[in-house]
């Protein structure tokens, strides 16, 4: 089996060591480079010990990345649309974890993130990297933006509904994992502050509802919102989206559109059981997959549909969702590297 | 040829099925009780009720 030669551009973060976990075992890859300007010449392991033993690789400087087949950009948001030609130098194919290129209308950017866009003209380029909505894209694409974790938990499950359906009102209520901030020290991540806290951070006008809009509602006709709260996990989202629509539909009505939308895809799974101690989507049971469950009830009091979905942020969220892209821009088995089971109990 | 009374996916069922027997859908995963033989029916089979202390 050929070995395609990647690398990955700031590789010291999470979603970087979550990268490398993945991509050391990977049969149809082989990954040369690792770069971290703050780490340069440490061995990966010291800031991933999870990997002591996996690899003899040591972070390298930026700019001594040699061209590659495919590169991995996993810096922060605004970092690689400032090198993004650097970067275009060295690899064919470019998977961006970061928000940079996720966007697709320039002036969410101020918006959102409070930065103007320094290169709006290749945001067409890229692909929304969410699989399971632009297969076909990514596989022909040299570019492509993950989105962002909390979208990722969000759009995969309303996408079937508000294709399929007339929605009026969308609440998406998040709970997120620590990892999902970074792995950068703040004072809202020290230890006595974020131990024990179920805080809303950011009630309204999160970032990431900039790319539900823009997947879920690009003609502006739903009222869609969205609410994150930082709970008490390392790793998980678990995401609860309140929907209301148009017309009241019974519950098989909506086991076929999930069916329908997903029963063949190879990340997604239906989670909506009677019995049992995991009757809707957990994400304790998904740490270290590349797995959205997806489960849902209608209140039949009222006709709300509550969805219920849940990821890894490190996984499917970020590094799981980029080795997918990968594979199909590549043209490997889409599952290649990404068959991981979770742990029972955990 | 039945469907399942949960998700309205075809069921497929074992000739030698015997009365009471629980099976799953194949689609949505539910427990589904076969409550008759000839006309084949089923219903959903008794739910274990939940309450973590609420």
């Amino acid at each position: 089996m050929k070995r395609y030669r990647v690398a990955i551009a700031g590789g010291s973060g999470y979603a970087g060591g979550e990268l490398l976990r993945l991509l050391l075992r990977h049969p149809g890859v082989q990954l040369v480079a690792i770069s971290s300007r703050s780490q340069a010449g440490r061995s990966v392991y010291k800031i991933h010990p999870n990997l002591r033993g996996a690899t003899e690789l040591k972070f390298s400087r930026p700019e001594e990345l040699e061209p590659v087949e495919l590169l991995f950009t996993a810096l922060p948001h605004g970092r690689v649309m400032r090198q993004i030609e650097f970067f275009m130098s060295r690899a064919e194919r470019i998977v961006d974890l970061s928000a940079d290129f996720r966007l697709k209308d320039p002036r969410d950017y101020p918006s959102y993130y409070g930065y103007e866009h320094r290169r709006p003209e290749l945001l067409k380029e890229f692909v929304y990297g969410l699989p399971e909505l632009h297969r076909e894209e990514i596989k022909g694409a040299h570019l492509v933006a993950v989105p962002g974790c909390t979208a990722a938990a969000a759009i995969t499950p309303l996408k079937p509904l508000t294709e399929q359906f007339g929605v009026k009102l969308v609440v998406v209520d998040a709970k997120v994992g620590s990892s999902a901030a970074g792995a950068a020290a703040s004072p809202a991540g020290h230890h006595p502050e974020r131990a024990g806290v179920v805080r809303s951070f950011k009630p309204t006008g999160h970032r990431h509802l900039a790319e539900m809009k823009q997947e879920l509602d690009p003609h502006d006709r739903i009222s869609l919102n969205f609410s994150p709260h930082a709970v008490e996990m390392v790793r998980g989202i678990l995401s609860t989206s309140h929907v209301f629509l148009e017309d009241d539909y019974d519950e098989r009505t909506i086991w076929q559109c999930y069916l329908e939308a997903y029963g063949q895809e190879p990340f997604v799974r239906l989670v909506k059981e009677r019995t049992g101690l995991y009757r809707y989507p957990e994400p304790k049971l998904l740490l270290g997959t590349n797995f959205c469950d997806i489960g849902f009830e209608r209140d039949a009091r009222t006709g709300r549909l509550v969805v219920i979905s849940a990821l890894d942020n490190l996984t499917k969220g970020a590094a799981g969702q980029a080795v997918q892209c990968m594979n199909l821009m590549l043209g490997l088995d889409e599952r290649l590297g990404l068959n991981e089971w979770g742990f029972h109990p955990v | 040829m039945i469907a399942c009374p949960e998700c309205g996916s075809k069921l497929t069922i074992a000739d030698d099925v015997v009365q009471n027997e629980i099976v799953e859908c194949e689609s949505c995963g539910v427990e589904l009780e076969v409550t008759n033989l000839t006309p084949l029916q089923v219903e959903l089979a008794p739910e274990e009720q939940e309450d973590w202390g609420e």
